[in-house]
């Protein structure tokens, strides 16, 4: 089972390299050692002694003191494909994932049209084949056109290969319509993300309710807008003994109901995203709807420390980006009137590993191993650097500072939470499925032995 | 200053230096020539993406006052009904090189964003349910002018503080200058975690007593279709602020416009003890301080020290 077989992207030559001296951690194969990476058609050949791997026609780089990790997975990506091809499309989208350090991404069906028919998924499916970095598997809408009334073809959108479903963008506000996608489960299969949110709650809200709110007098979004939402589809999980995954949490309710239902054997899963873990809703009071604005919204400092805490016990096994392209003219404008949404493929790794690694607050092996949790959920392989397995490698140098924006972006949008910020961290190389799928240009390369 | 976007950015010197000057004005309104030449060939854009009757005509007029050319844009039947941004329409008006942009708009950080595309100094005049600055350094003034000072004064609030502006920049204002504040209101219309503004909260009328001014804010009708009070009519016996909920000596105030009946019964609106008509002054000159401090301030001299003597000089007399 590899993400070449179960996802798209396009074909290209099997890597065939040897990363001499990496310092490997795949925390979950139990690897934290220096070792001669051998990367041989396409497969993790072998982890060698330090300087002693046959090079063997590979192409050899010399990465003494740099980091080789599992690639990253994100399921939780917006490429804008088909409809908004201004702010994102298959090719941009996933080479922001490549340059981001991911072997593989989910992306999200609130297109225009939605992704809600066989046909929709088959032509999505083809322009990844033609012009995807890194694998990608498309999501399909739980409910015809994300209008929350009727169900998708749910079998039939399986079999043309969605990997799973989401009316991500919009909640399933009404419960019994949720209850039948989950007994349809039992049929078609596939994992049903959510975004859990109650409207009649959010009440056109852009930010967290709050103190923040309050100054600014900007409509607030309460937490019980999406712990709510957590709390009945877990109990709807449980009674249908179905499947969820629970999107960008941002609240400490809905971290608690999530690590409770996990406890009651309910079949759910739950995402973080690196701008929720980093900042909260102090972020608000500059009104930059650049690096502010987003749904769920940032909230305060006590969601964000149970966000981290969600991370160290397990509540929310993975993080992924919510990568939401705009362009200028949807940020440019006073904060509430601001598209919701911000980037996050390229900087996600570094933003985490200044923020919460550096200063101590989570272990490196921690970060790697949640930032390619994404896969699993979705009944994908966990990428590793287990011998044997499918090249999926990140290599990091984790000294490495750099201004987020400087050199441009590889996505057609440049809407970063995170834009003129100096991170700690850089990703030089990925290797997803087998392929090198991307390079820092400025990243010299060893000379071939 | 640069900008006036909100009362959150002013300290308590830079307040009482806005009102000082407003003094000087209302020195000068008592003239028969109540013009000075000031900002003379300097040009003040007002750009208003809501109505309003008291702050842009005191804010035309505070221009005229001052010499100052006066362009008025409003958003119904400009290039804004035509889909123009925000952003194109301040560059648009910024090439005319006018020395202030005066901006009310329906959403918070309006100004804020504005005053990053333009050279122009900005003001202020409401953005969203944010802050109303302009209103709250009058609110001050016309306080100030009948307490002397608002240092232990005890002020409530009364009303709808969720969607209130002038709630928002008064509170910080009143605080700023040392009152005692309290916002009063249905729970419904009272903002979760408000009171981390330095405030207290109450759900009742009860002990308002206590208050030597009450200021209440305007219902808006739309408020009942959204729910978060029953009927005027509780709303009124409630928290309508009449003769007899108010004591003689306690001070009423009022943004305006007011719903009559609503929030004050008439009786208490046309009270001798009702500052509304003085506010409405009192936004004269302030608004001329505030376009004097942006344009002419900033370590100038004052309108009182132009010219040859201690007061202004009125346009059309020799100096």
């Amino acid at each position: 089972m590899s993400l070449r077989e179960q996802l798209d992207v396009r074909p290209a030559e099997d890597a065939h390299l040897v990363l001499r001296r990496a310092t490997v951690l795949d925390p979950v194969a139990g690897i934290d050692s220096v070792h001669d990476v051998v990367i041989r058609s396409g497969e993790i050949a072998a982890l060698a002694s330090p300087g002693e791997a046959e090079t063997d026609g590979a192409e050899v780089i010399e990465t003494e003191g740099l980091h080789a990790f599992p690639a990253f997975f994100d399921p939780h990506v917006h490429l804008r494909t088909p409809g908004h091809e201004h702010k994102e499309d298959v090719e941009t989208g996933t080479r922001a994932a490549a340059a981001g350090g991911y072997c593989g991404i989910l992306a999200m069906a609130n297109t225009e049209p939605p992704v809600s028919t066989a046909a929709d998924v088959s032509a999505l499916r083809e322009q990844a084949r033609a012009g995807a970095s890194v694998p990608v598997g498309f999501l399909a809408t739980v409910t015809k056109d994300m209008r929350g009334a009727e169900l998708t073809e749910m079998v039939e959108l399986c079999e043309a290969g969605a990997v799973g479903f989401s009316d991500d963008g919009l909640p399933i506000i009404d419960a019994g319509v949720m209850r039948r996608a989950l007994q349809y489960q039992h049929l078609c299969g596939g994992n049903i993300a959510l975004h859990e949110e109650d409207p009649r709650l959010s009440m056109g809200g852009a930010m967290h309710e709050g103190p923040v709110s309050a100054a600014l007098g900007i409509g607030g979004i309460p937490s019980v807008s999406e712990s709510t939402m957590v709390a009945r589809d877990a109990a709807l999980a449980g009674y249908e003994n179905a499947r969820i995954h629970v999107q960008h949490l941002s609240a400490a309710e809905s971290v608690e109901i999530v690590r409770a239902a996990k406890a009651a054997g309910v079949r759910i899963s739950a995402e973080a995203s690196p701008h929720h873990l980093c900042l909260t809703d102090e972020e608000v009071r500059s009104l930059d709807p650049h690096s502010a604005k987003m749904n769920p919204p940032l909230r305060e400092e006590r969601d964000r420390q149970a966000l981290i805490e969600g991370l160290r016990d397990g509540a929310i096994e993975c993080i992924a980006t919510d990568h939401a392209p705009h362009q200028p003219e949807e940020k440019d404008v006073p904060f509430e009137q601001a598209a919701f949404g911000v980037t996050g493929l390229e900087t996600a790794f570094a933003t985490l590993h200044t923020e919460l690694v550096l200063p101590g607050t989570i272990d490196l092996g921690l970060l790697v191993e949640r930032m390619a949790g994404g896969a699993e959920p979705f009944d994908l392989p966990r990428p590793t650097l287990a011998p044997g397995s499918e090249a999926n490698v990140v290599l990091c140098d984790l000294g490495a500072e750099w201004t987020v924006g400087e050199d441009g972006y590889e996505s057609r949008s440049a809407n970063s939470w995170c834009a003129g910020r100096t991170l700690t961290g850089r990703v030089l190389m990925t290797v997803a499925a087998g392929q090198v799928a991307y390079r820092l240009r400025s990243f010299s390369l060893g000379v071939a032995a | 200053m640069k900008h006036l976007l909100s009362i959150e950015q002013l300290s308590r010197a830079e307040i009482e230096s806005i009102l000082d000057r407003a003094e000087s004005f209302a020195e000068v309104g008592r003239r028969d020539i109540k013009k000075v030449p000031t900002l003379r060939g300097r040009t003040v854009v007002s750009l208003f993406y809501e109505s309003s009757t008291r702050t842009s005509s005191s804010f035309d007029l505070a221009a005229k006052r001052l010499s100052a050319d006066f362009v008025s844009v409003k958003a119904a039947g400009s290039s804004v009904e035509k889909g123009e941004s925000l952003k194109d329409t301040v560059a648009t008006l910024s090439a005319y090189d006018p020395a202030a942009i005066v901006i009310r708009h329906p959403y918070a950080g309006a100004a804020q964003m504005v005053a990053g595309w333009t050279e122009a100094a900005v003001v202020n005049a409401g953005d969203g349910k944010h802050e109303h600055p302009s209103q709250a350094l009058l609110d001050v003034y016309t306080l100030r002018r009948r307490l002397g000072s608002l240092d232990g004064v005890r002020i409530w609030i009364v009303g709808d503080v969720l969607h209130s502006r002038v709630a928002r920049s008064n509170l910080i204002a009143f605080a700023k200058m040392g009152a005692e504040v309290t916002v009063c209101g249905p729970p419904t219309l009272i903002p979760r975690g408000i009171e981390e503004l330095g405030c207290d909260v109450s759900y009742s009328l009860d002990g308002i007593e206590e208050a030597e001014v009450v200021y209440a804010l305007r219902m808006q009708k739309e408020r009942m279709s959204e729910s978060f009070v029953p009927s005027l009519r509780e709303y009124a016996a409630c928290f309508q602020i009449d003769t007899r909920r108010l004591n003689p000596r306690q001070l009423l105030m009022h943004p305006g416009p007011v719903n009559r009946g609503v929030e004050l019964s008439g009786e208490a609106i046309d009270s001798p003890q009702s500052l509304i008509a003085e506010q409405v002054a009192a936004g004269l000159v302030v608004r001329m301080a505030i376009l004097y401090e942006l344009l002419a301030g900033g370590g100038a001299s004052t309108p009182a020290a132009e010219g040859e003597g201690s007061q202004p000089t009125p346009i059309g007399t020799s100096a």
